[in-house]
C-alpha cells in the first residue's frame, strides 16, 4: 500500500496550519523589513546634519578648491590667526578647522596641513578631502614643473577589454560579476534552505519520538515511506513558506519604498540619474543588459532544479536520522557538526575560490564531492561548465543520495523505537546490521 | 480450530544480544491469547515482528496460512505500549489519518468513527486536540483507532494502563465483544489477573526463550498439585493436627473463617483420593472448608520463571 501521499499530505498541513509557522510566514518579512527601514531612517538622520568646516588657507593656493555638497559646507576664513580660528569655529560649533600653513619655497606637503576638530572626524569626511586637495596641489607641482596639465587629462585613455571565447561568445567584467550574484545567491539559497528546514524535519521527527505515536505509525506504513512523506511534506511547506516571504517581501518592498522611500532613496536616485547622463554607465548598464544575456539561462534554471532538490534531498534524510537517533532537541548537537561542516566548507569554497578561480582545481573537485557539489556546482555554473561535468557531479549526488537514504532509513528504523540514552556514532553503526 | 497467527522457529538478535531465540507459538482464531514474561524478555521484539515492525533474522511468521507479508498490515491491530498522538493535532482528524493508513476510505473512516465514539460516549471530543485530554481520554481514542479498520487479529500491550476501573471494565468488555465476534486477541500483559479473567491460552516467554504455552486450563491442569484446603471444627485442634501430620503432607493454611478452626493444606500422593481424605475427615469433626488449590496464572508465571 502507497501510503506516501496521505503522509505528505498530513505533514505539510500541519506545518503550514501550526501557528508559529504562520506567525514566522508573515511576521518575519515586516520585522526584516522594518529593520531596513529603521537602518536606512538611522542614516539618513546621520546625513541630515549639515558639516560646516572653516579653511584657513595661508598659502591661497587651495582654498578655491573646495565645493560645498549637500552635507559639507566650506566656510573659507581669511586674515586671522590660527587660534583665533579654533576659537571662531568653537564658538560657531562648526565641525572643524582645516588649516594650510604659509609655504616656503612654494613646495607643499602633508607637513603643512592640520585639520583640528573636537572629536575625531569620519574616515570618509578626511578622505574626502584629501582628494580634493591631491588633484588640486598635483596640478600645481606639474603646472611648476612645466607640464600642461590640459594635455595630460585629454590623453588619458580608459581601458575596458572586450573578451571573447574561442567560439566567439563575448563575454566582459560586468558578466563575471553578474554570474557572481547569480551563483552566490543560488548557493546560499539551498544552504538556507537546507539548515532551516532540515531542522524542521529534525523537530517533526523527535516530535513523533517524544509523543510516542511512532510504533502506531510504523505498524501501518513502513519507516522510509514516512521518512519521505516528512521530508517531502516539510520541504514543500518550506516551497510555500518561501513563495509567501517574496510576495510579501515585494509588496512590503514598495510600500516601504512609497511611504518612507522618496527622500531615503535620494542619494541613488541622483546617482541615477548622473548615470543616465554619463555615457561611461549608459554603458555599463548595457553590459550588465547584455551579461543577463549571456547567462546559460536554460542551463542554469534546469541545473539549479537538479541540484537544489538533489542537494536538498541529501542532507534532510541526514536531519531525518539525527531526528530519529536522539531523544530531544538538546542531544543532537554532536550529530549536527558533521552535516553543518561540509555545508559551511561549500558556501566558503563558493564565496572564496569561484570567484578566484571558477574552473581550477579546488572549485572542480569541490563541485564534485556530494556534499559540497549542490552549492558549489550552483556557483560553478554561471561561468559555464561542460554539460557532461555537471551530468557526471548530478549523478555522484544522487548516487550518494541514495546511500545515504538508505543508511538514514536504517538508522531511522532503529532509531525510533530506541528510548532513553544518547546514542554513541559506534552505535548508530551497529543499527544499520539491524 | 485453525490457528490464525503460527509463529515457527523465529529468532531475533540485537548485536551481541539475542531477544528470541528459535521462538514458536500458536494462537488459535478466536481466542484470547496471553503473551506474558518478565520485563525484557522479548514479548515486545516478537510482538513487533508480528506487525512487520522488525525482521525476524531466522523463522517464519504466517497469518491466516499465508506467510506474513505487506497485505496483512491491515489485517492487524496493534495498541502499543509505549503508546501516544499528535500532541497538537485534532481529535478526530487524526483518527481519521490512521484510519486511512490502515487502508480504510476516508468517508468509511468517518461512519465507523461516529459509530465508536458514539458508543463510548466520547463524540463531542472530535475538536478537541489531544493535549486537551486527559491521559485516559487519550487512551479511549487510542483504542478507538486500533480496533476501527476490523481487523482479525488484534494486539493489545497492556491495554489497561491508564484507565480507571470502569474505563477498564469499559474496554474489558468491548474486547470480549470483539473477540465473540470473530477477532483473535493477542494480549500481553503484567496484570495476572487480567490474564486469569480474559485468556483462553498463554505463552510464556522468558529471557528470549518460550518457556511455556498452551490452554489455560491445560496448563493449569499441569500444574496442579494435588492440594485441598481444608477447614474443620473440632474439640482439640492441636492432637487432630498431630494425627493428620502423620497421614498426610500437611502446612499451615491461611484463609478466613467465622470460627476458631483448625485450616491446613493437605497435599495428596498419586495414590491418595480426594474422596477418601473428605471421608476420613468427616469422622475427625465438621467440615467447614475443603476446597482444591487452583495455581493462579500468578503462581505459575512465578513458579515457571524461577525454575529457570
Amino acid at each position: 500500500m502507497n501510503h506516501l501521499p496521505l503522509i505528505i499530505k498530513r505533514e505539510y498541513l500541519t506545518k503550514v496550519k501550526n501557528k508559529s509557522f504562520i506567525i514566522m510566514t508573515f511576521l518575519s518579512p515586516i520585522i526584516f523589513m522594518a529593520l531596513i527601514g529603521f537602518v536606512a531612517y538611522l542614516s539618513q538622520l546621520n546625513n541630515d546634519k549639515v558639516r560646516v568646516i572653516s579653511v584657513l588657507d595661508e598659502s591661497k593656493l587651495v582654498q578655491n578648491v573646495f565645493k560645498n555638497s549637500e552635507h559639507v559646507t566650506y566656510n573659507i576664513l581669511e586674515g586671522m590667526s590660527v587660534n583665533d580660528a579654533k576659537d571662531l569655529v568653537l564658538e560657531t560649533e562648526g565641525t572643524g578647522l582645516l588649516h594650510i600653513n604659509q609655504l616656503e619655497n612654494d613646495a607643499i606637503d602633508a607637513q603643512h596641513i592640520t585639520f583640528y576638530s573636537e572629536d575625531a572626524p569620519s574616515i570618509s569626511l578626511i578622505s574626502d578631502i584629501e582628494n580634493q586637495l591631491e588633484k588640486r596641489l598635483t596640478d600645481i607641482n606639474l603646472q611648476k614643473n612645466g607640464v600642461d596639465v590640459e594635455m595630460i587629462n585629454n590623453s588619458k585613455v580608459r581601458v575596458n577589454i572586450s573578451q571573447e571565447s574561442f567560439e566567439g561568445e563575448k563575454t566582459s567584467k560586468v558578466d563575471s560579476v553578474v554570474k557572481l550574484i547569480f551563483g552566490g545567491a543560488a548557493g546560499y539559497l539551498l544552504f538556507m534552505f537546507i539548515i532551516i528546514y532540515g531542522n524542521m524535519i529534525m523537530r517533526s521527527v523527535i516530535e513523533e519520538k517524544t509523543s510516542r505515536i511512532i510504533e502506531v505509525i510504523i505498524s501501518s506504513v513502513k519507516p522510509i515511506q514516512l521518512m519521505l512523506g516528512k521530508i517531502i511534506g516539510t520541504s514543500l511547506a518550506g516551497i510555500t513558506q518561501f513563495v509567501i516571504w517574496l510576495i510579501l517581501g515585494g509588496v512590503l518592498m514598495s510600500i516601504t519604498t512609497l511611504v518612507l522611500g522618496i527622500e531615503m532613496q535620494t542619494p541613488q536616485q541622483q546617482m541615477a540619474e548622473e548615470a543616465m547622463n554619463n555615457p561611461e554607465v549608459n554603458l555599463q548598464i548595457q553590459n550588465i543588459a547584455n551579461a543577463f544575456y549571456h547567462l546559460p539561462l536554460t542551463n542554469l534554471i534546469i541545473a539549479f532544479v537538479m541540484f537544489f532538490v538533489g542537494g536538498y534531498l541529501l542532507y534532510s534524510s541526514l536531519y531525518a536520522a539525527i531526528g530519529a537517533a536522539v531523544d530531544n532537541e538538546t542531544d543532537t548537537q554532536q550529530f549536527m557538526m558533521p552535516i553543518i561542516m561540509p555545508l559551511v566548507l561549500a558556501v566558503y569554497i563558493g564565496i572564496f575560490t569561484v570567484i578566484e578561480d571558477p574552473h581550477g582545481m579546488v572549485s572542480t573537485v569541490f563541485s564534485f564531492i556530494p556534499l559540497t557539489s549542490p552549492v558549489v556546482m550552483l556557483m560553478r555554473i554561471p561561468f559555464g561548465v561542460p554539460i557532461w561535468e555537471q551530468i557526471l557531479s548530478f549523478l555522484i549526488l544522487i548516487g550518494t543520495f541514495m546511500g545515504t537514504v538508505w543508511f538514514a532509513a536504517k538508522i531511522y528504523r532503529v532509531g525510533i523505537l530506541m528510548y532513553g540514552k544518547k546514542p554513541t556514532y559506534k552505535e548508530l553503526l551497529k543499527w544499520i546490521k539491524y | 480450530m485453525s490457528n490464525l497467527l503460527e509463529v515457527a522457529n523465529v529468532s531475533k538478535k540485537f548485536g551481541n544480544f539475542t531477544a528470541l531465540n528459535n521462538a514458536s507459538l500458536s494462537v488459535p482464531e478466536g481466542s484470547i491469547f496471553g503473551l506474558l514474561g518478565p520485563n525484557g524478555a522479548g514479548k515486545t521484539t516478537l510482538i513487533r515482528i508480528v506487525n512487520q515492525i522488525t525482521m525476524p533474522d531466522s523463522g517464519t511468521v504466517h497469518l491466516g496460512g499465508e506467510l506474513l507479508n505487506e497485505n496483512h498490515i491491515r489485517d492487524i491491530g496493534y495498541l502499543p505500549e509505549e503508546r501516544g498522538l499528535y500532541k497538537s493535532m485534532k481529535v478526530g482528524e487524526q483518527a481519521l489519518y490512521l484510519a486511512q493508513l490502515k487502508g480504510l476510505s476516508k468517508a468509511e473512516a468517518k461512519k465507523r468513527l461516529k459509530y465508536w465514539f458514539e458508543r463510548l460516549e466520547i463524540g463531542d471530543w472530535w475538536n478537541k486536540k489531544i493535549q486537551e485530554l486527559s491521559k485516559g481520554m487519550a487512551q479511549k481514542i487510542q483504542f478507538v483507532v486500533t480496533v476501527l479498520h476490523e481487523p482479525k487479529l488484534l494486539i493489545f500491550d497492556e491495554p489497561f494502563s491508564g484507565f480507571d476501573p470502569i474505563n477498564a471494565n469499559l474496554i474489558k468488555d468491548e474486547i470480549l465483544r470483539l473477540r465473540d465476534n470473530g477477532a483473535t486477541v493477542i494480549f500481553s500483559t503484567h496484570r495476572m489477573e487480567s490474564v486469569e479473567e480474559l485468556c483462553d491460552d498463554i505463552a510464556l516467554i522468558h529471557k528470549s526463550n518460550k518457556i511455556l504455552d498452551g490452554k489455560l486450563v491445560d496448563i493449569k491442569r499441569q500444574y496442579k498439585i494435588n492440594t485441598f484446603e481444608v477447614g474443620l471444627r473440632t474439640a482439640n485442634n492441636e492432637a487432630l493436627r498431630l494425627e493428620l501430620n502423620e497421614k498426610f503432607n500437611v502446612s499451615d493454611a491461611n484463609f478466613k473463617t467465622l470460627e476458631d478452626e483448625l485450616k491446613v493444606n493437605i497435599k495428596l500422593n498419586p495414590d491418595q483420593k480426594p474422596n477418601d481424605l473428605l471421608n476420613y475427615l468427616t469422622t475427625k469433626g465438621e467440615i467447614s472448608h475443603f476446597v482444591e488449590l487452583i495455581p493462579s496464572v500468578n503462581d505459575i508465571f512465578i513458579q515457571t520463571v524461577k525454575n529457570n
